[in-house]
């Protein structure tokens, strides 16, 4: 059990090191960087003029060694000011330590986001609070309607109401949502006129059911076909099994057998699925606040890659690489939990 | 202005999708006569499931066919005076109407999602492909030696599932990354597995008769080679060549030979980035059930026999794991088909007059509070025809449930 955990801490680690030296890689690409510098300086600056601002940041520097700075493992130097002798910090908008020293993500120094002028922590975590809100209003719509649509659907397997419920989780797993965003604004905004268009008053003034309804809806109805499916085909195998047979010719009534007999072992496969649909749910904030103008995590990233924000970047990759790993890790150790049959090993 | 009312709208829009009418009944007629004869597809036939999945898919494949005969405008022209115009407004010069109204750069809305559906069944398909080629051609060394080659093999394989894909696609589809090597790298790289598939495949099969083996795997080295060699030489990989010391190799890419087929360095880096997002989950589907099959007794008969591992992975388990296989295909077009619209969607990668249907919706979305139809539009191609994938590889899974 110590060693089946030991080791995948210790691949998740392998993972997060090796997809951090790719984005890392990535961004500091030479047309990247170019881009970066042109917008820090300003428009119209000469080749040369960019070029000293690269090398009197430090993206000059050998790639390993910012690597290594960024991460906490080499230590960061100040930049010294050659006339006066006075350690100055690269940006204004961010304080840096007068001398040498480790000061990485392990560390817990995020760097400095060169987009919204804020050292990288200081606009990630209410960016990550307010995704976290979006999130748990979406699991709290999607989960239980996907799992009772599933229950009902193979309740009865091949009745009326089943191929309905299956055709209708078919179709929502065919709406992406920036199709289902688009369809629902355009009949609950425009022509209804009940919701609002946009959530951009929900970072302000706070989540109402106008402004939030619509991000919620949109973003649930992608993923909710696909666990209403995987419910539905774990419930219809369980509905055959004998002691289901059993319990029905013993005279207990239909409700009874679905809710005392069938359901504990139909969610187990639903679970496995459930888990790993964060990360596929980080894709649809992406899309979801940058359509609804919802300042989260997505609208955070949209920005800090548009605009080559090398920190913030970092920052929001390494979020939901972690995202990504920990819920796998939870679904493989929730699934042993759930099913008796499998042992963690 | 004229207008249309909504009944001549309805009218004139099927009227001008005559020629996929004629299509879709005289292949349909036919594929329904002989169904029992046709295989796979023909049990499609037998189920409206599989009826409803094949008339969505047929219905863009012929649009996008036929696009310039059912087009009655340039999908990039305008036509100032029908900036925004409700649907069924008249073109006064040319007398005909933008049937489903006008964008906000007076394009016809309807033309437009007639020639986008062009470049969304070009694309997704062929990536598609590639992410077949490339996840079977790892997933069945890593499935059936196991070990350390499915190890490492699987590490890669969930170091790019870890991706989020949007990440992914920010900075492997950014503008400046075409002047970059990387592109044109994956791409060569990925482009190298239909020839390393198809060469073992003959040479597995055809080890006892020369005769065969040679003539086919020259074929497919030739042909492989030069395919291989259109899609990524561009004039950028001529000059970075050249200057690197290799110009007989630049000068040889060169060839107008080389040019007959070619594709534009966005229209690649888009390509080579949606082939890089899914072939891991083929690889994976592969993988599983390469392990599963490989302990059946008819692979432990080869392997008494004393074939060679590729010639069972490649002839006697692959066969065997083509019903998943064919189905995962079939959803994994329809999410080809969604990621292609999120890069539109984001802008990246795609042209911004590019007709194609995620474009098309950040557009129309921009102004959708008081023009619906832009938008809505090519929203509603898009998910009419990931439905009928849907449907198609769903009524595919109950055929092969059936066997």
């Amino acid at each position: 059990m110590i060693s089946f955990f030991v080791r995948r801490l210790g691949i998740m680690a392998l993972t997060m090191l090796c997809l951090t030296l790719v984005v890392f890689f990535l961004v500091n690409l030479e047309p990247n960087l170019r881009k970066l510098s042109i917008s820090q300086t300003n428009m119209r600056a000469s080749d040369a003029q960019i070029e000293s601002w690269l090398v009197r940041n430090g993206y000059r520097d050998n790639f390993f060694v910012r690597y290594g700075q960024w991460l906490g493992v080499v230590q960061k130097q100040p930049l010294v000011d050659p006339e006066t002798g006075e350690a100055t910090p690269r940006f204004r908008f961010c304080d840096e330590p007068a001398e040498a020293r480790f000061s990485g993500v392990i560390q817990g120094d995020f760097g400095c986001s060169t987009r919204f002028k804020v050292p990288v922590s200081e606009r990630l975590v209410p960016a990550l609070q307010a995704t976290g809100w979006l999130m748990f209003y979406v699991m709290l719509v999607m989960v239980p309607g996907a799992l009772l649509v599933g229950i009902f659907a193979g309740m009865r397997e091949g009745s009326r109401t089943d191929r309905s419920l299956s055709v209708a989780s078919i179709a929502s797993t065919a709406t992406p949502e920036y199709v289902s965003g688009v369809i629902f604004t355009v009949i609950f905004a425009s022509w209804l006129g009940i919701l609002n268009g946009s959530a951009a008053t929900a970072t302000r003034e706070g989540i109402t059911f106008s402004n939030f309804t619509l991000p919620v809806m949109t973003m649930a109805i992608y993923g909710m076909g696909y666990i209403a499916r995987m419910t539905r085909a774990s419930m219809a195998e369980v509905m055959t099994a004998q002691y289901i047979r059993t319990a029905r010719l013993k005279g207990l009534t239909f409700s009874s057998v679905v809710i005392k007999h069938a359901l504990r072992n139909a969610l187990i496969a639903p679970f496995t699925v459930i888990m790993p649909q964060f990360p596929w749910l980080l894709t649809g904030v992406v899309i979801v606040e940058a359509m609804f103008r919802y300042q989260g995590f997505g609208f955070t990233l949209v920005e800090a890659a548009s605009n080559n924000d090398i920190d913030l970047l970092l920052a929001c990759a390494l979020v939901s690489v972690v995202v990504v790993l920990v819920t796998q890790l939870l679904s493989d150790v929730g699934y042993a939990f759930l099913n008796p049959r499998i042992r963690v090993s | 202005m004229e207008t249309l009312s909504t009944f001549e709208i309805v009218i004139q829009i099927i009227w001008r999708f005559w020629p996929v009418w004629a299509a879709m009944i005289i292949i349909g007629t036919l594929s329904y006569m002989y169904r029992d004869r046709l295989g796979l597809y023909g049990q499609l036939y037998d189920g409206g499931v599989g009826i409803a999945g094949l008339v969505f898919i047929g219905f863009w494949l012929f649009s996008a066919l036929f696009a310039s005969i059912i087009a009655p405008f340039d999908p990039i022209g305008v036509v100032p005076i029908l900036k925004n115009a409700v649907p069924g407004t008249i073109d006064p010069e040319s007398g005909n109407a933008f049937l489903l109204g006008g964008d906000k750069l007076a394009r016809d809305v309807f033309s437009r999602m007639v020639y986008g559906s062009q470049i969304v069944l070009i694309i997704a398909p062929a990536a598609t492909a590639f992410a077949l080629m490339v996840g079977i051609t790892l997933g069945l060394p890593a499935g059936y030696y196991g070990g350390q080659v499915d190890n490492v093999l699987s590490f890669i394989a969930n170091l790019v599932l870890a991706f989020p894909v949007i990440l992914l696609f920010y900075l492997l589809v950014t503008p400046g990354i075409t002047e970059t090597p990387i592109p044109y790298t994956l791409a060569g790289l990925f482009f190298i597995f239909p020839v390393i598939f198809f060469v073992t495949l003959f040479y597995t099969r055809y080890q006892a008769r020369p005769q065969f083996m040679w003539p086919a795997i020259a074929v497919t080295i030739v042909l492989g080679t030069w395919i291989w060699i259109s899609l990524v030489s561009n004039d950028f990989i001529v000059q970075a060549l050249r200057n690197n010391g290799l110009g007989f190799v630049g000068a040889f890419f060169d060839l107008p030979v080389f040019k007959i087929i070619s594709i534009e360095p966005g229209q690649l880096n888009i390509f080579v980035a949606v082939v890089f997002a899914s072939s891991p989950g083929v690889f994976r589907i592969t993988r599983g059930l390469v392990m599963d099959i490989k302990t059946r007794d008819y692979v432990a008969a080869a392997q008494t026999r004393g074939e060679s591992p590729w010639y069972i992975m490649l002839w006697e388990v692959l066969p065997n794991a083509r019903g998943p296989l064919i189905v995962d295909a079939c959803l994994r077009i329809g999410y080809t088909t969604i990621l292609l619209g999120t890069l539109g969607y984001f802008g990246l990668g795609m042209p911004p007059e590019s007709p194609d249907w995620g474009t098309a919706i950040k557009d129309g979305s921009q102004l959708l509070r008081l023009y619906v139809w832009p938008a809505l539009v090519p929203a509603v191609a898009l998910m009419s025809f990931v439905l009928g994938l849907n449907l198609l590889a769903d009524a595919l899974r109950e055929e092969s449930l059936k066997d």
